[in-house]
Formats: structure tokens, sequence, C-alpha cells
């Protein structure tokens, strides 16, 4: 219990700063809870399927086809696999880190999990659609464009950047997590 | 989309269930025990996109990013979209509406980029699984790209 009230902490700062605020200016207080609410039903329809696939991957596939297909080594095939996986996603992108972990327990390499990340925060193929249909083909297409090499560039940058033993560490606290 | 997403999750569960009961237990176990462990992380940004949506104000923006504002502007612009945190289908109609306002498709360009590339309210979430590092590194590099992604954008418009 203790615990709970201490892993909610942020939680219910954040929640006693919204009644403040609506004490004090009940129009932009009553619109932050109607936005909060509009949220809060994305996260309750798209969120639940999300971590159920999470659930299944991490019991019905092996560790070793995950590294051959998407592991260091895995060269184009892992990183065409991540662009594809990240793209088909839905929900938004905090959606994708609980996925990452899982991936990481897995044996994805650190790279293509970076470009999991890039493909879904960016290049989701419903919402290439969507932004087609509002901001013209011109608009998206261009931005796809320069989008797949960017994601592949930032990734890469990262994975040179960020020390070896902190991947490492980050890969032990994916693999203890059940 | 959703509706896809919900029938292919309720097939795979099926397939697994006949399978294997126990694994597909265990699945969902699995399942519930993430999302619990990420939930506080989840309700904060949740919370804080409702206050920073009700605060900004969308006339505002379009005269801040109007055609004219060049580098400012989509600097402007980059800084808004990496706060914001908005959905899809939201973000889109929005921005068209601020390009009728008067906004620049350079600065929208800024604007999208960073609003999916680039997350300040979902920092805590990512730091719990990429730790501060590498969260901090890739929202900077995005943030980067963003302006590049910007400057092609500003120049096709005007090219094409």
């Amino acid at each position: 219990m203790k615990n709970s009230i201490k892993r909610y902490r942020s939680f219910l700062s954040v929640l006693t700063g919204l009644i403040v605020l609506t004490l004090i200016n009940r129009e932009v207080g009553l619109k932050a809870l109607s936005v909060t609410a509009y949220s809060f039903k994305e996260m309750v329809t798209v969120i639940p399927p999300i971590f159920l696939l999470l659930g299944l991957l991490d019991v019905w596939v092996p560790r070793e086809t995950m590294v051959k297909y998407m592991g260091e080594g895995s060269g184009l095939k892992g990183i065409l696999l991540a662009l594809f996986i990240g793209s088909a996603a839905a929900g938004p992108l905090y959606g994708a880190f609980p996925i990452a972990a899982v991936f990481m327990k897995k044996g994805v390499s650190f790279k293509n999990v970076l470009i999991f990340i890039g493909a879904w925060s960016t290049t989701k193929i419903p919402m290439f659609l969507f932004e087609m249909a509002s901001l013209g083909a011109k608009f998206a297409v261009t931005r796809l464009l320069i989008d797949i090499p960017g994601i592949i560039i930032i990734a890469y940058v990262l994975s040179k950047i960020i020390p070896q033993n902190e991947v490492k560490v980050l890969y032990e606290k994916a693999a203890a997590s059940e | 989309m959703n509706i896809a997403l919900y029938i292919i999750t309720f097939i795979l569960l099926i397939i697994s269930y006949s399978k294997d009961k126990k694994k597909t237990k265990t699945a969902v176990k699995k399942a519930w025990k993430a999302f619990e462990n990420i939930l506080p992380e989840f309700l904060v940004v949740i919370l804080l996109v409702g206050i920073l949506l009700a605060v900004i104000n969308p006339q505002l923006i379009s005269k801040i990013i109007g055609a004219n504002s060049g580098w400012f502007g989509v600097i402007l612009a980059s800084i808004i979209g990496s706060i914001t945190l908005i959905p899809g289908f939201i973000a889109f109609p929005t921005a068209a509406l601020l390009l009728k306002g008067g906004a620049g498709y350079m600065q929208i360009g800024a604007f999208i980029s960073t609003l999916m590339m680039v997350g300040i309210v979902t920092l805590p979430v990512e730091i719990k699984y990429f730790g501060k590092r590498t969260t901090y590194m890739r929202n900077i590099l995005a943030f980067i790209f963003s302006l590049f992604v910007a400057g092609i954008i500003g120049w096709v418009v005007t090219i094409l």
C-alpha cells in the first residue's frame, strides 16, 4: 500500500494541481479535464491489445528467433523488420516503450530497437494516410521520404554514442523484468 | 483501425489458448504486470496533456508560427511540438486549420515532426525503459532532425 502511494505520487500531485487549476479558473480546468478524459479513453481502448500482444510475443516467440531476425548481425533484414513492425503499429508513442523492453529481453539489437521506436513515433501507416488527407500528398510524402533514412541515421548515431556498458545495463534490466 | 488491432489480438489469443492454456495464462499475466508497472507514468502523461492543451490557444499559435516567421517561427513551432502530445487524428486536422489560419508550411513541418518524434511529457515513461542518457540524446537528435525536416518541406513546397 505504502509502496503504491509512492509509485502514484507524481500522478497524485499533478491531479492536485489540476484540481487547484479548476478552482482558480473553472473554464480552463474543465477543458483540461475533458481532454484528459479523451486521452484516458484512448489509453483504455488502444493500450490493452498492445500489452496482450506483448505478453504473447514474450511467451511464444523464442529468443533465438528474435536474435536471428533482429539481433546483432541481422543486417538489412533486421532494419526492415524493425521499420515495418513500428510502422504497422497503432497507438501513442508511450505504448512503444514496453514493447521495446520485450525486444531487448529477446535479444533484438539496440540499433533495431531504436529504429522500431523511431518508426512507431513517425511513420505509422494509418497516420500517413490521414496526414495525406489533411495536409496534402506533397507534405506527407516528403516527410515520409526524409523520415525513413532519418530514423535509421538517428538509431545508428545513438547506438554509437551510448556507451556499451550502459546499453548492457538496460538489457539486463529488461531481462530481469517479468 | 482499433477494431483491426482487437481482431488480430483476439485471434492470436484464441490460437494461443487452443495450443497451450498455461502459456496463454502466463502471457495475459505478463501483459497485466507490464501494464501495471507503467500505469503511474501513463496517468501523469495523460493529465499533463490535458492541462497543456487546455492552456494553449490555436489562434495564438497560428499567429506566432506564421508563414513569414522564418526560422524563428520554425524553432518556436518545434518547441510547441516537443512539449505537446496530441493524437495524430486530432493533430493533422489541427495543423490543416493552422495552415489556413496563416501558419507556414515550414513551421507546420517542424510542429508535426517534433510532435511525433520528440516527447517531453513522455520523458518519465521513456526514461523508465531507456535510461536518462539514451532518452535525452534521442529527443535532442529528433529535435535537430525535425528542423532539417522543416527546411526540406519548406523547400519542396516552394519548388514544386
